[in-house]
């Protein structure tokens, strides 16, 4: 999950990381109290999980809480690269001498950790990267061993941080291993780590992922999401447990498996090319356990989609029974009964194939198409989307 | 031959008497692997029958492995303990250790294979690690350690390695009639153990093997460093699938491993880096089976 900036400057803050103090509304009226708390010159910038947001005037300087208040309404509402600005944070302007940069990062090519540092920061750090590499310091980190002084140390060093900030630039790089390592973070980066006139070290925006697979062990990161700027089918979908990821195109998926529900996305997409471009609706997979609720609760959800014009059910019957698929698709109707409105286009193979191919077609149900195999079920599904379109 | 996993493997299941647990010991059983026993510090000293088939429950798996020489361990521990049972197969000098469980904290990954290197490289210890959040492996008609269907198919000559398990049984089904000598799956997270190289490396010098099936999907660069990697050291044909064209950037798609970020890891450079190292690459499972017969002439 990733963080908006204001929630990982929260964390930042919890975990002893000097940042610029803030607060953060989705109304203008708000804005000038918060400014004239702050009772400095500030910022106002939008909350949006995306990159570039100073380019796209997300990102004002605002001299009085007047100031304040006109830059909010301008940046509230505004889109940047599709994100809708719900949420802007007006925080202390800080006077900026230099501008560095510091992450930690999830390293998968050499499974472990990685440090990234620059004295360059304040740009994309993939813009550096790319122009100048040499200018960015990359410290492989031990997942044991972590982060010590020792290490910090290296991290500042190899990145050349100037000799008045090393220490608070190494204290730092150490409260934010705390960070990445105490929060299950993926990545913690600061982008601006900036240097003020005085010679006082801060973070200044700041980007944290947090490992969804960590849950369990932190129940308050369920505060984080955002279930108002979240597709209100994946909100519906996720109170089900269904894996359910919302698309663009017409045609509803259900499939049982990761990487079987991606290879259908891709094949269906390949076989609309020859039906009017149609598209994948969404990424459902459905788990090993495909009983009849969980068929009818996908099912439900894809059938409220008003983008969806067909569906494909792609069930590889491994360890779970074509059967009871072909039960669950058959009971699943059923419940729905006119809410179910779109053809179905199923193809079953695997554990019992024959037993759950007999149940659908004896069922017999005036939306429902077998096919053989997936290749054929992917083309009549988009043949089916793109006549309906 | 087979690669990883034989008919003389000795099995032993960490997390055998939970329900997952318990239903994959019985389907290992009955598809002819060699389980010898399973570990759970609290049901230690009891024993688990399953159809006949009567199994010890030891204490840890340094006590299993001195008391029935078990070689490989599966482990279907729940997510909050599986790294510490993972650390123990380590520790206790297991040599395959294989992470069914789905949802284990990549910062607990990691420390797993940080460990793993460490022992290994301290101790000369060697334990293969496959996974986590991932099938498992299956050498057919000889052993099966993890949660592949054995009855898709039997032994034979293809070689499969995936990081997806339903894309697994998929393909085993598509190539029934040839037959695999092992199919194992990596896994989707973003760090994992056996990696599609290791697997690779082990086909290619396993004499039963004729031909490789790799799939892999969206997220990381494993497939481009494969690709180098046949490239250099692959002279059997090998067919490639790449799941994941249509996925959009930033959304997870169950796997938590198959994520795009900026440009890297997209489905499209994986493919022209696999076509690039002259591996043909199918636009759909079955025309990747289709490859490989080809390939086979």
């Amino acid at each position: 999950m990733d963080l908006y900036e204001y929630q990982a400057k929260e964390l930042f803050a919890a975990h002893g990381v000097p940042t610029t103090p803030g607060e953060t509304t989705q109304s203008v009226e708000d804005v000038e109290a918060i400014a004239t708390r702050l009772g400095t010159a500030v910022m106002v910038k939008s909350q949006v999980k995306t990159g570039g947001r100073g380019k796209a005037g997300g990102v004002k300087f605002a001299p009085t809480p007047q100031v304040a208040a006109e830059k909010a309404k301008d940046i509230l509402g505004l889109d940047i690269k599709g994100h809708i600005t719900r949420t802007i944070l007006i925080s202390e302007a800080a006077d900026i001498a230099e501008e560095y940069y510091v992450s930690y990062l999830l390293d998968r090519s050499n499974r472990t950790f990685l440090a990234m540092a620059s004295k360059e920061g304040g740009m994309e750090i993939e813009e550096l990267a790319v122009e100048r590499p040499e200018a960015l310091a990359r410290i492989p980190v031990d997942a044991l061993q972590g982060v010590d002084l020792a290490k910090a140390e290296e991290i500042a060093d190899a990145a050349g941080f100037p000799a008045e900030v090393r220490d608070q630039v190494i204290q730092t790089l150490l409260k934010l291993w705390e960070t990445f390592v105490s929060e299950d973070a993926t990545l913690v980066e600061v982008n601006p780590l900036v240097k003020t006139p005085t010679g006082q070290v801060l973070a200044l925006d700041g980007k944290v992922s947090l490992d969804e697979n960590a849950e369990f062990r932190h129940p308050e990161h369920e505060a984080f999401a955002d279930l108002a700027a979240e597709n209100p089918l994946e909100v519906r979908a996720k109170e089900k447990n269904l894996n359910y990821v919302k698309l663009d195109g017409e045609v509803g998926i259900i499939g049982n498996g990761a990487g079987l529900v991606m290879s259908t996305l891709d094949v269906v997409a390949y076989a609309g090319e020859a039906h009017a471009g149609v598209k994948p609706a969404n990424f459902l997979d459905i788990g090993g356990g495909a009983n009849a609720e969980v068929m009818a609760n996908g099912l439900d959800i894809i059938l409220s989609d008003p983008d969806v014009k067909s569906v494909f059910v792609n069930v590889f019957g491994g360890i779970t029974a074509c059967d009871e698929v072909a039960n669950g698709i058959v009971q699943a109707l059923g419940i729905l009964g006119d809410e179910a409105n779109k053809p179905l286009v199923v193809r079953l193979d695997g554990n019992n194939v024959d037993e759950g191919r007999r149940i659908l077609t004896e069922a017999a149900h005036p939306l429902v198409t077998l096919s053989d195999t997936m290749d054929a079920g992917a083309d009549k599904a988009a043949e089916l989307a793109s006549t309906g379109v | 031959m087979a690669i990883f996993l034989n008919e003389q493997s000795r099995v032993i299941v960490q997390g055998m008497t939970g329900s997952e647990g318990s239903k994959h010991t019985r389907r290992m059983l009955a598809s002819g692997t060699t389980i010898v026993g399973g570990v759970n510090a609290r049901k230690a000293g009891t024993t688990v029958d399953f159809d006949g088939s009567t199994q010890p429950v030891f204490g840890t798996v340094a006590e299993a492995i001195k008391e029935t020489e078990a070689n490989v361990s599966v482990l279907f521990v729940p997510p909050p303990f599986a790294k510490d049972a993972a650390i123990e197969a380590i520790d206790a000098g297991i040599e395959l250790a294989v992470i069914i469980t789905e949802g284990i904290p990549v910062h607990d990954s990691a420390k797993i294979w940080a460990h793993a290197c460490a022992e290994n490289s301290k101790r000369g210890n060697k334990t293969r690690i496959i996974g986590p959040n991932c099938p498992g492996i299956i050498s057919p008609g000889k052993s099966n350690a993890g949660i592949i269907p054995a009855n898709i198919t039997g032994p034979g000559k293809v070689g499969l390695v995936s990081k997806s398990g339903t894309l697994t049984y998929q393909m085993m089904y598509e190539l029934r009639d040839l037959g695999f000598s092992s199919a194992i799956g990596i896994g989707g997270d973003p760090i994992i153990g056996t990696t599609h190289i290791d697997a690779l490396e082990a086909f290619q010098a396993d004499p039963e093997t004729e031909a490789i099936v790799m799939i892999g999907e969206i997220g990381g660069d494993a497939e481009e460093r494969a690709a180098a990697y046949i490239k250099e050291h692959v002279t059997k044909p090998v067919a490639g699938y790449v799941a994941g064209f249509t996925a959009p950037e930033g959304k997870t798609m169950g796997h938590a491993g198959a994520i795009v970020s900026g440009s890297a890891g997209t489905a499209q450079a994986k493919k022209e880096a696999l076509e690039a190292a002259g591996v043909g690459v199918g636009k759909t499972p079955t025309e990747t089976a289709k490859l490989l017969r080809s390939l086979l002439g």
